[in-house]
């Protein structure tokens, strides 16, 4: 029999992620910053009004674009915080997840060979996506040495004919990096310049800690030439409930949605429901959670840099991303032999792209207690060979 | 000086839910210096703010035989001195362990710990319900704790998450 898949998923590399959690499944007491997502459980108001939307019937189809009702709460929500307007009834599309958000972005805008910029390293899925939409990745490397930089002049670089949009994530999964406003305006300058789209994923947006996050389409002229791309997972712990959201000039917003009425036809309306007590009562718990982000990312940065594993400054999501470059390892073999030897999984930084290399991304979404516990346990996997900085 | 107002707060915020946190600890989490975090709850101590740190224990798994309950109390106030009084007499008594005027049908909610379910009965017949303007009790035995001071004491939900997701 032949082969009877296509060649454009055989070509798409397996997951590094993936491969690196079939590792540390079965193994036992391993103290995971691994782990992409909050260890907050979804506030309690929010999961029992979706029990309650349940218990009254709330079990049918919704809208394809979504209930207005989250639409509205979603625009009202984007000028309060982010000084940006769009129309509910038109501009703005419910999606299963951020995730389902892209996927559709980049199919609606896609001509086979269209190029698109994406900074490496970068969430896993970025380069599969645009891929798999028939788009052509062209990644930019942000490292230099050991810290991340934005530097305008590679994208101006790299922009061809066949360029069609830039792809950006700030903050940044993996890197807990974001852009200021200074580094979106220049961004801003160069779509405008080469008449390029700008795909925004913000999805951590609300968790910044340095700065108030500035939405890119919030800047002159940027709302027509944006698709803002956001969710509920990570500010309000929301992960298993598979609502995100687009904002787009509504032309772009009906492309997706021919997409999704017939791939996906609604999100889950009880998942919508519980988005829209989200934004009715949860902020009060979204800055909570933020707070204590905020404590572990002063103590996992302090922790990394004490021990010589300097990181660069990770300014929101919840992750850091520290370099091991002095360290006799590749970033895969620092992840297994770590994981091996002192139980803590971290992930490599080549999951997120080739620039990752002589990185690990350490999630900070786990207690207080297993940060300390997983920094002494690096400590002493370093002290243990001699690599350990004496301070 | 509000700033020092904010961070005494901070510090509050994270004493109250893990009081063994060391000031150094403290200052990392904050961005503050040590000497500043130190000097801070030095002061709270001294002035009353901090009062003490303890544990908070579930103590049905030490199967703890002593008895708790909650006794509402209708009370008249006292010209000049409203409740405030009264309040004192019965707050002077080891047994109660917290005391509170509230609004509604009663007046004092009092929280009352005892050895046994007799010292209590006896707490309340010979000592609480002979005062001078007490006019009268209602006590609510502790039957089962279900959640203690922020803690929902059952064996707790197990984390759900996959070890490494992207
Ligand atoms: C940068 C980024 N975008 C999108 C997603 C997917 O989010 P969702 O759960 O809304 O699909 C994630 C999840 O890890 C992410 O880190």
């Amino acid at each position: 029999m032949k082969d009877f898949r296509a060649e454009v998923i055989k070509n798409i590399p397996p997951s590094g992620i993936r491969a690196f959690f079939e590792l540390v499944i079965g193994m036992e007491d391993v103290i995971s910053l691994g782990v992409g997502e909050p260890d907050f459980v979804t506030p309690w108001h929010i999961c029992e009004a979706a029990i309650y939307s349940v218990e009254k019937g709330a079990t049918s189809y919704t809208s394809n674009l979504g209930l207005l009702e989250l639409r509205e709460k979603i625009a009202d929500y984007l000028c309060r915080k982010f000084d940006v307007s769009y129309e509910p009834k038109k501009e703005i599309l419910i999606t299963v997840g951020a995730s389902e958000a892209i996927d559709l972005a980049f199919r609606a805008i896609c001509n086979p060979g269209d190029e698109v910029i994406i900074f490496d390293p970068s969430y896993v899925a970025y380069v599969p996506i645009v891929t798999l939409a028939g788009g052509k990745p062209v990644v930019i490397s942000m490292v230099e040495g050991d810290d991340i930089i934005f530097d305008v002049n590679k994208v101006r670089e790299n922009i061809t004919n066949n360029t069609k949009a830039i792809f950006i994530n700030y903050p940044n999964n993996p890197t807990g990096k974001s852009f200021s406003r200074d580094e979106l305006i220049q961004i801003a300058e160069v779509a405008d310049e080469f008449d390029l789209l700008v795909v925004s994923d913000e999805i951590y947006g609300e968790l910044t800690y340095d700065y108030n996050h500035v939405s890119f389409p919030s800047l002159p002229g940027m709302k027509e030439r944006t698709i803002l791309i956001s969710g509920f997972s990570k500010a309000f712990a929301m992960t298993g409930w598979r609502i995100g959201y687009a904002a787009a000039p509504n032309y772009i917003i009906e492309a997706m949605m021919k997409i999704h009425q017939y791939s996906i036809l609604c999100a889950p309306i009880a998942s919508q429901i519980a988005a829209v007590e989200a934004l009715n009562r949860g902020e009060k718990d979204m800055r909570l959670m933020r707070k204590e982000y905020h404590k572990r990312r002063n103590v996992i940065v302090d922790g990394f840099n004490k021990i010589g594993l300097p990181c660069p400054h990770p300014e929101g999501a919840f992750y850091a991303f520290p370099s091991i470059k002095r360290l006799p390892f590749t970033s895969e073999e620092f992840c297994h032999t770590l994981l091996k030897e002192e139980n803590v999984a971290v992930v490599p930084g080549t999951a997120f792209g080739k620039s990752g290399e002589g990185f690990i991304r350490c999630a900070y979404a786990a207690s207080m207690e297993n940060i300390k516990a997983a920094l002494t346990r690096i400590e002493s996997f370093l002290k243990r060979r001699g690599l350990n900085v004496s301070g | 000086m509000k700033d020092e107002l904010h961070l005494k707060r901070e510090i509050l915020e994270i004493l109250s839910v893990d009081c063994t946190k060391t000031a150094s600890e403290i200052a990392v989490m904050l961005n503050q210096s040590e000497e500043t975090v130190s000097l801070l709850i030095r002061q709270m101590e001294k002035d009353k703010t901090i009062l003490a740190y303890r544990a908070v224990v579930n103590r049905q798994k030490v199967e703890s035989t002593k008895t708790q309950c909650i006794i509402e109390v209708t009370c008249s106030p006292q010209r000049g001195v409203g409740f405030d009084a009264i309040a004192q007499r019965i707050y002077k008594f080891p047994e109660v362990r917290s005391l509170f005027l509230i609004s509604g049908g009663f007046d004092l909610l009092l929280i009352v710990e005892g050895e046994t379910m007799k010292d209590i009965c006896f707490f309340v017949a010979e000592k609480l319900a002979t005062l001078d303007h007490v006019k009268g009790t209602s006590t609510h035995f502790l039957l089962k704790r279900y959640k203690e001071d922020g803690f929902i004491l059952e064996d707790g939900e197990k984390e759900q998450r996959l070890a490494i997701t992207p």
